[in-house]
């Protein structure tokens, strides 16, 4: 095997690894949905509890992207390629972060019954959960269209975000007794918000690697 | 385009103009060294050089990077003209340095050398002192007068940033010395004469790291004073000391830009591929 091919083994190692991490993180943003909505404080535990293991594939990329940047020095392309690989997964681990983030609200919330329809922060939920999908496959498909198509939806997840606070803003000065699931909703609407500009982050990264250029996307 | 007040040859003031460079940066562009215009190079049959265009700046470093065999080596030599000592060597196409083509007929090789010295891949001291090594070129030029030779031996040697490591030794033999020291005792030499231009034909592939060092940080302090083009194998090499890079492959400048454009976004994807290592 030439030493080319033997890195861009590595690269498609790390690469495998990037997808593993996203895909935890997704799945454990999307538990940490189920948990609310369900009120299941058992999942919301465990998710805490398994938060290390998403660390762990962090650290992982990390080490061996910096192995490759010491070990092979590369430039150009094969250098953007580590960069972006490096702040995906910074950005992903984030995402695992704001699951956890939400999982501790479930906690705070507890059997509560909530004081208002929630329906709207679902649809963001489940919106950001596709925003993130499908800026995974771009980014392994390399696709930037795709990438930038996904990035447009963020405008949508702001105006839902938006709304969401406003209508809680709303309902503490009529129910202030409620103050605390109040602020708890407004914490999990938040950290919605923000896994939707991680995706928007990626589509920037990708568009960096392929055309070499920085682009701000939905900013 | 902006006006500036410059002084002339005659040292009068006078106005000029200089373009912009870059976004919304005010650069003056510097003069050319060495301009190639549809150079062509033979090795007998074999066409070596294939329309090389390429302004040289001055006070800059200009690296040449390629695969074996692709002309850089060739390339520099072309430029001080000692490609005309392989006999079955013909040309066409022009070179000017300084605005002069050092091929035409009426361009005396002694005085291109003068001008543009070399150092080159193995460090080539003569089996003399280290001051006679120094002081050869000038002895050649007619300077006999020693506290003159004393002089620019001291200013040579200070210049190749190697004076505190052999002033106490001036007389011993310059075979003496590491291979680095023996380097730098041949960029001295080439100081010696008071050049224009220093050509280096990969000049610390025989050296070890540290030396290697030695020999970037000084080109890296002589491009003050000198242009320098340089022909290296080592890619980190080129993108750590040079301005601009070019890239020649099986005869031609495939990509000619700043060493940060070459190494971060090059245009052709040929490039791309030889700095990443996946051919050559």
């Amino acid at each position: 095997m030439s030493v080319r091919e033997r890195y861009e083994n590595e690269i498609n190692a790390v690469q495998q690894k990037l997808l593993q991490l996203c895909n935890r993180s997704i799945e454990t943003l999307e538990a940490s949905f189920t948990a609310l909505i369900n009120k299941d404080l058992e999942k919301a535990q465990e998710i805490i509890d398994r938060d290390v293991e998403i660390n762990k594939l962090e650290e992982a990329i990390n080490d061996q992207v910096i192995k490759l940047l010491t070990r092979q020095q590369p430039v150009a392309t094969d250098l953007r390629r580590l960069i972006v690989l490096l702040k995906a997964a910074s950005d992903m681990e984030r995402v695992g972060d704001y699951a956890v983030n939400i999982a501790k609200e479930c906690l705070h919330i507890g059997k509560e019954r909530f004081i208002t329809s929630i329906e709207l922060l679902e649809d963001m939920c489940f919106k950001t959960t596709m925003m993130l999908r499908q800026i995974v496959e771009a980014f392994i498909e390399e696709n930037t269209t795709k990438a930038k198509e996904v990035a447009e939806l963020d405008d949508q997840i702001d105006e839902m975000y938006g709304s969401m606070i406003k209508h809680l803003m709303r309902l503490s000065a009529v129910a202030p007794e409620s103050v605390a699931q109040i602020t708890n909703l407004s914490f999990i609407c938040r950290y919605v918000e923000r896994c939707a500009d991680h995706a928007t982050n990626i589509a920037e990264y990708l568009l960096y690697l392929k055309k070499g250029q920085r682009f701000e996307l939905n900013n | 385009m902006v006006e500036l007040m410059i002084k002339n040859e005659e040292n009068k003031t006078v106005k000029t103009s200089a373009p912009f460079i870059g976004e919304g940066q005010k650069v003056f562009e510097k003069n050319t060294v060495f301009q190639s215009k549809n150079f062509n190079l033979w090795y007998g049959d074999h066409h070596a050089l294939k329309d090389i265009n390429l302004d040289i700046k001055e006070n800059e470093v200009t690296a040449i990077i390629g695969p074996s065999g692709c002309g850089k080596s060739t390339y520099i030599k072309a430029l001080n003209r000692m490609v005309e000592l392989v006999p079955i060597v013909k040309t066409n196409g022009e070179v000017n340095y300084r605005g002069r083509n050092i091929f035409g007929s009426d361009y005396e090789v002694e005085e291109l050398r003068t001008r543009v010295g070399m150092v080159f891949q193995k460090p080539n001291p003569f089996p003399k002192s280290i001051y006679d090594n120094i002081a050869y070129g000038p002895r050649i030029h007619g300077i006999k007068n020693k506290k003159i030779l004393d002089e620019i031996v001291e200013k040579s040697l200070r210049g190749a940033a190697i004076w505190d490591e052999v002033k106490d030794r001036l007389n011993q033999n310059a075979y003496g010395l590491s291979g680095g020291q023996q380097q730098r005792i041949c960029i001295a030499r080439c100081l010696a004469i008071e050049p224009d231009v220093i050509l280096m034909d990969e000049p610390t592939s025989a050296l070890d790291p540290i030396s290697t060092l030695k020999v970037e940080e000084l080109v890296q302090e002589l491009k003050d004073n000198y242009s320098i083009i340089i022909v290296t194998h080592n890619m980190q090499q080129a993108a750590r000391i040079s301005d601009k890079t070019a890239f020649f492959l099986n005869g031609e400048v495939v990509e000619f830009d700043h060493t940060d454009k070459i190494f971060s976004t090059p245009r052709d994807q040929r490039t791309e591929d030889y700095i990443s290592g996946r051919f050559g």
